[in-house]
């Protein structure tokens, strides 16, 4: 439609009924044309926009007003003002729930970056076979959450798990693995971690590609070790990457809903007994839609929220230190 | 270059489809209302269909033969049985009420588990009122315990029973005698008058075998005996009538609890938590010998462990007295458009034939009086368990029965309390912190 404009004549949209050439009819056409210059790109974009404001906005405003409520599912609705926020904050489990979230979260996000960072770095340098080692490790990533944690699930049963099994060999007693919390988030984090390193680690290589080689021949040629380069050249490139990186970890990571959920093998989402790995996201669910209050799940909600924006800004304020000198 | 032109095209591609999808969407959407309209509209003329939506696991409600005789003999009113899920409290039940409250997409009758009555009966207004279809006139087939949990807060009739849980213990046969006990089902009924003998056998079975244990775990136990428990104690648990949580009070639910910790503590359960993969695959395996077991239990069985354990389990009198756990209700919900019709086959589903059909194919023991005295129930043997004459012994548990006053955040509570439980069976809760963690969290679940 675009295209339209730089046609001089707009003939055939003023139709052959009006005489060709009248001053009227091109100004019609011009306006319509500079309408439809200034308008199309935001009709274009609108989709997203419209999807964003109707799943979005719209539940992000509505769920904060059931938070406001003793919303029962299917029940009876009275207004509280702020009183779910005074009650979750002295709520033992949500704490729990926070600390589960945010340690699996140290468990497992700390050794993928530094491992997808160390993959990255080692599949940038020519090796042979490169192609098919990267697309190797971005194979777990096409693999459903589900699937994953089923299977790591099952290698970690009590009686037929095949690592009690392999740790059995050491003499190692058969571990419950759901039953304490360091067992359960260490189960929990190499799920985590099985699935999202290479992800990571295709993004971080993407950018080392970006680096230009003549800073790493002028390193060279000024006799930098490869480490060095490595410290020096190839992470405070990466920064902008690695923030990105880092972001992408913090709300996957506060988010965590599926994996232990999966690995506590019923939806009760109880996250164990005692909720030794009970994660925020299941803390909100099994509010809203095991115990049926819909206002305090909400403020749940509003407090994960809240919650991935401090972990983004700790975040953020610790990632723009790395590698700088500055 | 290359790159950003590429990109590019994808977003624009990615932008159309959007919109092609938002278009799409809202097309497929218009013509399915007329639709839906004009089928609500000729309803008298054309055939109706009626869905059922059920739960449970192996044969659930039994209704697959029953369906199928309504829909030989009733060509205009077709019935459509569904069974959603295995699992009620925790994915059943959030699902209808977030039907319900949406206003569509419940069945025309939906089944109910005993434990969300209570929640069902404070939310009148998405029920049908059964009394205008003349269902009043049941009463007479229902023990008062049945018939009264139907009624709703503001008395009216909206649900019928289905079937009640009335108690047996079922056990390995092959495992007793592995053990050099009496494996004869009257025998095993008399090793075990009371509780404490119960707990007697468990140690002589316990010190001959090794590699399996005498129990399940702590739920099925922890169950059987606050049904029977209940009754003696004001006919209530979790909740007093005024729906007051009572579970630090309710001297019920402290023996229930002390008997489980008591078998927990000997060593004497296999530490596994009821309805979930371990507990099935422990069924099948001979992981334990004995679960408490009420009538529906044994369909539950018969299907986990499989045709290959057919003759090795049994059932046997439970100690200690009838009670009744579990059992369920059908209901119609307000947002029905066919009302009328979902009566009528309620009213065949919970009478005397659609009690006996689910009987005979998933042991789904009958609370009507009239179906419960049909021979067919009564003298019903059960093959997969050395033909045990299960109408004799779930229906002698049933005798008597009182209602037990279940409260509205009854399900919560229950499931909240139970985890506790099996996090003290399975070790991540001392055994000394057990009841205060137990008291705690059914607390938080009613809160």
């Amino acid at each position: 439609m675009t295209l339209k404009v730089d046609t001089p004549a707009p003939v055939g949209r003023t139709g052959p009924a009006r005489s060709p050439g009248h001053r009227g009819s091109g100004r019609g056409g011009n306006g319509l044309a500079r309408f439809d210059l200034r308008a199309t790109p935001y009709f274009l974009v609108s989709p997203y926009f419209l999807l964003f404001t109707l799943f979005g906005l719209f539940p992000l405003g509505y769920t904060f007003w059931v938070s406001l409520h003793d919303w029962e599912l299917a029940g009876d609705k009275t207004f509280l003002g702020i009183d779910n926020y005074v009650e979750l904050i002295a709520d033992g489990s949500f704490w729990n729930a926070v600390v589960n979230t945010v340690g699996i979260f140290v468990i497992a996000t700390i050794p993928q970056l530094v491992m997808a960072l160390l993959l990255a770095n080692a599949l940038n340098k020519r090796i042979r076979g490169r192609l098919f080692f990267r697309l190797g490790i971005l194979l777990p990533l096409v693999t459903s959450v589900v699937a994953v944690a089923v299977v790591f699930t099952q290698l970690y049963g009590r009686d037929y798990g095949m690592i009690n099994w392999f740790l059995g060999l050491f003499g190692v007693e058969a571990i419950e693995w759901q039953n304490q919390s360091w067992s359960a988030w260490i189960a929990i984090a190499t799920m985590i971690d099985w699935r999202w390193t290479g992800y990571n680690a295709i993004i971080l290589l993407a950018a080392m590609q970006t680096i230009p080689k003549d800073l790493y021949e002028a390193a060279s040629l000024d006799g930098a070790s490869p480490r060095r380069q490595f410290w020096q050249i190839t992470v405070p490139m990466l920064r902008p990457t690695l923030i990105f990186v880092v972001f992408t970890s913090t709300i996957g990571g506060l988010t965590l809903f599926a994996e232990p959920v999966m690995f506590e093998g019923n939806p009760t989402m109880a996250g164990g007994a005692t909720g030794q790995y009970q994660t925020v996201a299941m803390f909100i669910v099994k509010e809203g839609f095991r115990d049926f209050d819909m206002g305090y799940a909400s403020a749940a909600a509003w407090m994960l929220f809240a919650l991935i924006l401090v972990g983004i800004l700790i975040n953020y304020s610790i990632t723009r230190r790395i590698g700088g000198k500055k | 270059m290359l790159n950003n032109k590429r990109q590019g095209k994808l977003a624009a591609a990615a932008v159309m489809a959007v919109t092609a999808l938002t278009i799409a969407s809202c097309g497929s959407s218009e013509p399915s209302k007329p639709a839906a309209d004009g089928g609500s509209a000729s309803a008298a003329a054309e055939p109706v269909t009626i869905t059922v939506h059920t739960f449970g696991g192996g044969n659930n409600f039994g209704y697959g033969e029953a369906v199928k005789k309504w829909n030989a003999e009733h060509p205009n009113i077709q019935v459509k049985h569904e069974n959603l899920t295995d699992r009620f409290e925790d994915v059943y039940l959030p699902q209808l009420l977030q039907k319900l409250q949406a206003g569509s997409g419940t069945g025309d009758i939906v089944g109910i588990d005993e434990g969300a009555m209570g929640l069902m009966k404070a939310r009148p207004q998405f029920f049908a009122d059964l009394g205008q279809f003349g269902l009043e006139s049941r009463k007479a087939d229902f023990p008062a315990a049945k018939w009264d949990n139907g009624l709703n807060k503001d008395g009216k009739l909206f649900a019928l029973g289905t079937d009640i849980g009335g108690m047996a213990m079922c056990y390995r046969k092959d495992l007793f005698e592995k053990a050099g006990l009496p494996s004869d089902r009257e025998e095993v009924g008399k090793l075990w008058p009371d509780w404490n003998a119960f707990m007697e056998t468990g140690k002589k079975f316990q010190a001959k075998v090794t590699d399996s244990k005498f129990l399940d775990g702590p739920n099925t136990l922890y169950n059987v005996i606050l049904n029977q428990e209940a009754p003696k104690n004001g006919n209530i648990a979790y909740f007093d009538t005024s729906n007051q949580l009572v579970i630090d009070k309710n001297p019920a639910i402290k023996t229930a609890f002390d008997t489980v910790k008591s078998f927990s503590e000997a060593g004497l359960t296999a530490k596994l938590a009821s309805f979930t993969n371990e507990w099935n695959a422990g069924t099948k395996k001979g992981a334990f010998a004995v679960m408490g077991c009420p009538a529906w239990m044994v369909g539950v069985i018969e299907g986990n462990a499989g045709e290959e354990n057919k003759g090795n389990w049994d059932v046997a009198a439970v100690p200690g007295g009838s009670g009744n756990w579990g059992g369920s209700y059908l209901a119609i919900p307000a947002q029905s458009k066919h009302q009328k019709e979902a009566a009528e086959v309620l009213n065949y589903l919970t009478g005397k034939d659609g009690h006996v059909a689910a009987f005979q194919e998933a042991n789904a023991f009958p609370s009507s009086l009239p179906a419960q005295q049909d021979p067919a129930v009564a003298d019903k043997t059960n093959p997969f368990f050395n033909d045990a004459p299960v109408g004799k012994i779930f229906g002698a548990s049933t005798q008597g029965l009182l209602p037990v006053f279940l409260g509205e955040k009854h399900a919560q509570v229950k499931t909240a309390a139970e985890k506790v439980l099996e996090g003290m069976d399975k070790g991540s809760i001392p055994y000394a912190e057990a009841w205060t963690k137990f008291i705690e969290a059914g607390t938080k679940a009613a809160g």
